[in-house]
């Protein structure tokens, strides 16, 4: 019984684990007050990318930097148009992901079928023979290993360094950090690119650690079920890995009831996901004083200096 | 270095023309493309965007192609306008289909003309049930629509798929995940014989024209354009921000759910698992490229529908994958946002010296 | 000419010919003043003199087209704010530079120019508070100080800068009159220890109680260079306006018309932290009378605003009459049948839309009340007749009726908005802020036109943080503060101290009383 549990909590892990990384790098975005809601496309593009890059080079390094410099060029795409265009944010988000869907179903067409043994367990002398824990925590691939350092990271520069400061105070009123002397055409690229690269690793994590092989739309989503986790966390660091974690079991839960054959049908379960992401956002939503309170105030608006 | 200065009032000329321009700019990002892919980029574009065009059936097939996207592209663009990201046009395209579908299969047996409008009936307020949960959700929970009706389009396509699977497989279909072939009573008649150019396009075009009186000359279009623009001043001239956002969704969930039905009972013919190519999500883009106008959104569909016949004809004759459809599309609108700036400001050449002081 | 010598011996700033334009528009036109240590220096002029660009330029926001600066006798070189802190220049601004989601400390922490040590900082904070009387509470959020305490932040910033000049720009239109005293104390301590203050302003009282010389703007270039001690308030605002100074017209001291807009304990709880409630709000308007409500901005007078107009509603229908009829209970477009009319202080995204047409913009508040529709469908024949006529009634300046809005100037778009409403003939009209940031001719359309609103019999309630502007215009004034109005008494036997008073919370009679 306990295998099965440890079984199940290391794929809730794996599920989770991209989900982490493309939320954690929105949530950056949008403090910095850029809606990007091509998380979807970018994730593609890395996840495309990546595998690519295994395929021909065979080092995992190297594939997960070229997903992360995929999703990065992505976002620069993204970054490019909104911040030196004007275009609207919602518009182009739109556009990436549109754009990403078909741009790696033409990258990968000729990767479809083949197979990658997934990234390599980087076994943690010791600490991995602990009984249960052990395997939960401390075997698993980099991938995992990152995206716990990813949580503490995100959550050590915006709450603790001067340059997470000035990055949410971006957010709160471009105009008042302008008039300050703060380059906010600058920080907003910066992270802009940032949440592209980390939506690039995420995509990494489908094509070389979760599934591992590369489908077309392979994503099936999981970029705008990170965008709900954004919200769903009030923009909390630390409530985006919960929140990862909490979809990550409820995907696996659907494929475990499908092993099982609870007698429910594929695809009512494989609906839990998405039905979930709709509850948990209107549970969160609900509150609107609690989003105004959070949500950094100028997301979605264009920044023009004008003096 | 370049730099944008705003212009005093927008350029109407450029509202216009950034259509044009982007285009332009698309068609030469495709020749680079083509070139990338090891395709002569004269062969390429020749089967991309003037081959399709080259015969009768050619151009029917445009209109089949263009209506689904003309009907959803203009419910959009009337959504956009008020402010409202309706995403999941693609769920409710599904559910129109599942629901007129189900109609059809239902009065399988039945010969009478009533059945076509009762499936389009049935069809629209399928679209509309599943646009409405956004709808409610928004108003009443403050729910961001673009993630929700998104997620239901993903809940929408497995319905379709459990539903082919289970309910409404054909019982002599040798388990195929595929529904009966509709009746005759219950498909689209055709408008030019020998094409597959139906009902539904003549539909599409009445779509444009309502939907551009409704625009452009009632206090509901004069509602939406202010509600979307300036929230706070449409609610000091008395216009409900969540009448608007009910209309809208509800609107984009008829027309998607009409544009579902229309496919299943046209050129599909029955039900299977993916009905569409994604029209949904293109209809986003032909909103985008026509203007958020209805006769835009026309145009757009036109053009996009195009690109669709053209990434078939390429794949064909050149050996093109599909994709190279998504990319032209996901590229033109990239350089449409990116022209749109030209409406707003104009682009100056400034010395870098002065541009550090700025 | 020797004072001249001395002041350009000790001069902290000099600026000769600075110019600056916009397209269309000469902001700046060959401007030069000078300011020594320890001198607290005017620079006066209306809105849109150019006062504002000016500042801008000496603190690096702008980049001049030509002239310039010297810094304690050397050429200063001043391309970005940064620069203008290193030499010692600190700036308060009219719009506050303030993260509203974020504490007192993290606004000042991101004012510096790098990384400080938190507990040193909190330190100096707190002894420039005491030093200089400004009380802050380091952690608080701004979203919930008061416009005065938002202010002192900003101060505090500068301060910690130890900057040798202060410019102020506009700091007093946002503050009650005892907050404005606290603030001279404190600039007059900084003045005595030998910091130089530029101060921008309107306010002529204000500038003859603070400051030694003035500087004066009008359209763009300096018409006075003075010494505030030799000139009267009133040739001060002669040279400003370039004009006699002309008194407002008063009313015409008619009788009391009935009562056609009654106030009856209102309560409204505000939407969110960011807002604030109404509690108990009495107040009656007479036909014939225009009311003024004085009240620092966030006190309560957007929402005051919404609530009468309709925007907001959940309330008892009783607590507003409208000619007697209840009304709390209808929506905007019911109590526009009704007779009401109203004006918020937002022009572009309340009151009008900038991308869109000023005869679409006339059918924002008229479709119904004028019967512009059939079956739905806009009249627009009629629609634009109704725009041209108040284009012309109004002395609107703009190119046709089918321009843009947000293409007109700020006043000709008031006078737009104004016109509109006063066109529809409304029983009770409610305006904020009539005359924000409108060029003084405009300004005085709209106050002429009001007042020959109310001469017609109309009821009119202004909203305003322009005491003068009140003073000018009503019969009676209110104040509100925190979302509690004080009753309405009559101007002529008003004082500007009570209205403060009043505009902090505080009972005037009470007071006058105890005194």
């Amino acid at each position: 019984m306990t295998e099965v549990l440890i079984a199940a909590i290391i794929t809730i892990i794996t599920a989770a684990t991209p989900l982490i990384y493309a939320a954690l790098g929105e949530m950056v975005t949008e403090k910095s007050g850029v809606l990007n809601l091509g998380v979807e496309g970018m994730m593609l593009m890395g996840a495309v990318c990546g595998f690519t890059a295994v395929h021909l080079s065979g080092s995992a390094t190297l594939g997960i930097l070229t997903a992360a410099l995929a999703g990065t060029g992505m976002a620069l795409v993204f970054a490019v148009l909104v911040l030196g265009f004007q275009a609207t944010q919602v518009a182009t988000g739109l556009a990436l992901t549109i754009f990403g869907v078909g741009l790696s179903a033409l990258i990968g067409q000729d990767l479809v079928g083949v197979a990658y043994d997934g990234l390599p367990r980087l076994a943690i002398p010791l600490l991995s023979e602990i009984p249960v824990i052990g395997p939960i925590l401390f075997n698993h691939d980099i991938l995992v290993y990152g995206s716990f350092a990813l949580v503490f990271l995100v959550s050590w520069f915006l709450g603790r360094t001067r340059a997470g400061l000035v990055l949410r105070a971006v957010g709160d009123s471009h105009d008042a950090a302008h008039a300050i002397g703060y380059p906010v055409i600058r920080i907003r690229y910066l992270a802009i690119l940032f949440g592209g690269a980390m939506s690039g690793v995420a995509g990494a994590c489908l094509s070389l650690a979760y599934s591992p092989l590369w489908i077309e739309n392979m994503s099936a989503g999981r970029g705008w079920i990170a965008l709900a986790l954004v919200v769903f966390a009030t923009w909390r660091p630390w409530r985006v890995f919960v929140g990862a974690y909490l979809f990550g079991g409820i995907t696996i839960l659907q494929l475990h009831a499908q092993a099982l054959g609870a007698g429910v049908p594929a695809q009512v379960m494989s609906m839990l996901p998405y039905a979930a992401t709709i509850v948990v956002l209107v549970l969160i939503s609900r509150d609107r004083n609690k989003i105004r309170l959070n949500s950094p105030a100028c997301i979605g608006k264009p920044f023009h200096p004008t003096s | 270095m370049l730099a944008l200065e705003k212009r005093p009032e927008h350029s109407q000329a450029l509202v216009y023309l950034s259509p044009l321009i982007a285009l332009i700019l698309t068609l030469a990002a495709g020749v680079v493309l083509f070139f990338v892919l090891g395709v002569s980029p004269a062969r390429a574009l020749y089967a991309f965007f003037v081959y399709p065009l080259t015969s009768a059936y050619g151009w029917a097939e445009l209109g089949v192609k263009a209506t689904p996207l003309v009907l959803i592209g203009v419910a959009l663009s009337l959504g956009f306008r008020a402010g409202v990201w309706n995403i999941g046009a693609e769920g409710q395209l599904t559910l129109g289909a599942i629901c007129g579908g189900a109609v059809a299969l239902w009065l399988y047996e039945v010969d009478s003309v009533l059945v076509l409008p009762l499936m389009m009936l049935c069809g629209m307020l399928g679209g509309m049930s599943w646009a409405a949960i956004p709808a409610l959700l928004k108003t009443r929970f403050n729910a961001n629509e673009i993630l929700t009706s998104l997620m239901l389009t993903y809940i929408a396509t497995l319905l379709l798929s459990l539903l082919v699977h289970g309910p409404l497989r054909d019982p002599d279909g040798f388990n195929f995940p595929e529904s009966r072939i509709f009746g005759d009573s219950a498909t689209l008649p055709i408008l030019w014989a020998g094409t597959r150019l139906h009902l539904g396009a003549a539909l599409a075009a009445l779509a444009v024209a309502g939907t551009w009186l409704l625009m452009s000359r009632t206090l509901i279009g004069f509602q939406i354009r202010v509600v979307g623009q300036a929230p706070a001043a449409g609610r000091h001239a008395g216009f409900s921000v969540n009448r608007m956002v009910w209309f809208s969704l509800l609107f984009g969930g008829g027309m998607a759910g009409l544009a579902g039905l229309l496919e299943v009972a046209g050129p599909i013919g029955q039900l299977l698992p993916t009905i569409s190519p994604g029209y949904g999500f293109t209809a986003i883009i032909v909103a985008f490229v026509g203007r958020l106008h209805p006769v835009g959104a026309l145009l757009a569909g036109l053009l996009i529908a195009l690109s669709y016949l053209g990434g078939e004809s390429a794949q064909i004759t050149l050996n093109l994958p599909l994709a190279v459809t998504g990319v032209f599309q996901g590229m033109l609108l990239f350089f449409l946002l990116a022209c749109d700036v030209l409406i707003g400001y104009r682009i100056r050449y400034r010395s870098l010296a002065r541009m550090r002081h700025d | 000419m020797t004072a001249t010598q001395n002041i350009r011996k000790s001069a902290l700033l000099e600026i000769e010919g600075m110019c600056k334009s916009f397209p269309g528009v000469l902001a700046n036109d060959r401007i030069s003043l000078s300011l020594r240590s320890g001198e607290i220096h005017a620079l006066l002029g209306e809105n849109g003199a150019g006062k504002s660009t000016l500042v801008k330029m000496i603190y690096g926001i702008l980049k001049p087209d030509a002239g310039r600066m010297l810094w304690k006798g050397k050429a200063a070189g001043i391309d970005r704010p940064v620069d203008a802190r290193q030499l010692g220049i600190a700036m308060v601004f009219q719009h506050f530079s303030l993260f509203e989601s974020m504490s007192v400390f993290e606004n000042i922490l991101l004012g510096l120019e790098r990384d400080a040590d938190p507990v040193a900082l909190r330190k100096d904070i707190v002894d420039i508070s005491v030093r200089y009387g400004l009380p802050l509470d380091p952690d608080r959020h701004v979203y919930t100080l008061s416009v005065g305490e938002r202010q002192r932040i900003e101060i505090i910033r500068c301060l910690l800068q130890k900057p040798d000049l202060l410019v102020m720009d506009e700091p007093t239109s946002v503050l009650t009159p005892q907050e404005v005293d606290r603030l001279f104390e404190t600039l007059r301590r900084l003045c005595g220890e030998g910091v130089g203050i530029l101060y921008i302003s309107h306010k002529l009282d204000e500038i003859k109680a603070l400051c030694e010389h003035a500087t004066i703007l009008r359209n763009g270039k300096v018409v006075a260079s003075v010494d505030v001690a030799e000139e009267t308030t009133q040739s001060l605002a002669s040279k400003m306006m370039g004009k006699e100074f002309r008194t407002a017209e008063q009313s015409s001291g008619q009788e009391k018309g009935p009562v056609r807009l009654g106030i009856h304990g209102l309560d409204h709880p505000a939407r969110d932290q960011f807002g604030i409630s109404l509690r108990n709000v009495e107040l009656e308007v007479h036909g014939g009378e225009i009311v003024g409500i004085a009240g620092v901005a966030g006190n309560g007078q957007g929402e005051l605003l919404r609530v009468l107009n309709g925007e907001e509603t959940g309330i008892p229908a009783e607590a507003i009459m409208l000619d007697g009829t209840a009304c709390a209970h209808l929506g905007p477009n019911p109590r526009r049948a009704l007779g009401l009319a109203s004006v918020p202080e937002e022009r572009l995204g309340h009151a009008a839309i900038p991308s869109l047409s000023l005869v679409e913009n006339a059918l924002l508040t008229t479709c119904q009340r004028l019967g512009l529709l059939k079956f739905g469908f806009i009249n627009r024949g009629k629609c634009s007749a109704f725009s041209e006529q108040v284009v012309s009634d109004f002395n609107v300046k703009c190119s046709h009726v089918n321009a843009e809005a947000g293409s007109l100037s700020g006043g000709n778009l008031q006078k737009f908005v104004v016109g509109r409403e006063i066109s529809q003939s409304p029983a009770v009209m409610i305006v904020s802020q009539p005359t924000w940031g409108v060029d003084a001719g405009a300004a005085q359309t709209v106050r002429s036109a009001l007042r020959g609103l109310a001469n017609q019999g109309a009821a009119i309630l202004v909203l305003s943080q322009d005491l003068d502007e009140l003073m000018e215009i009503s019969d009676r004034i209110a104040a509100i503060c925190a979302g509690a109005l004080s009753p309405a008494l009559p101007v002529a036997e008003t004082s500007v101290e009570q209205i403060g008073l009043m505009m902090a919370g505080l009972d005037p009679r009470q007071d006058t009383e105890a005194a």
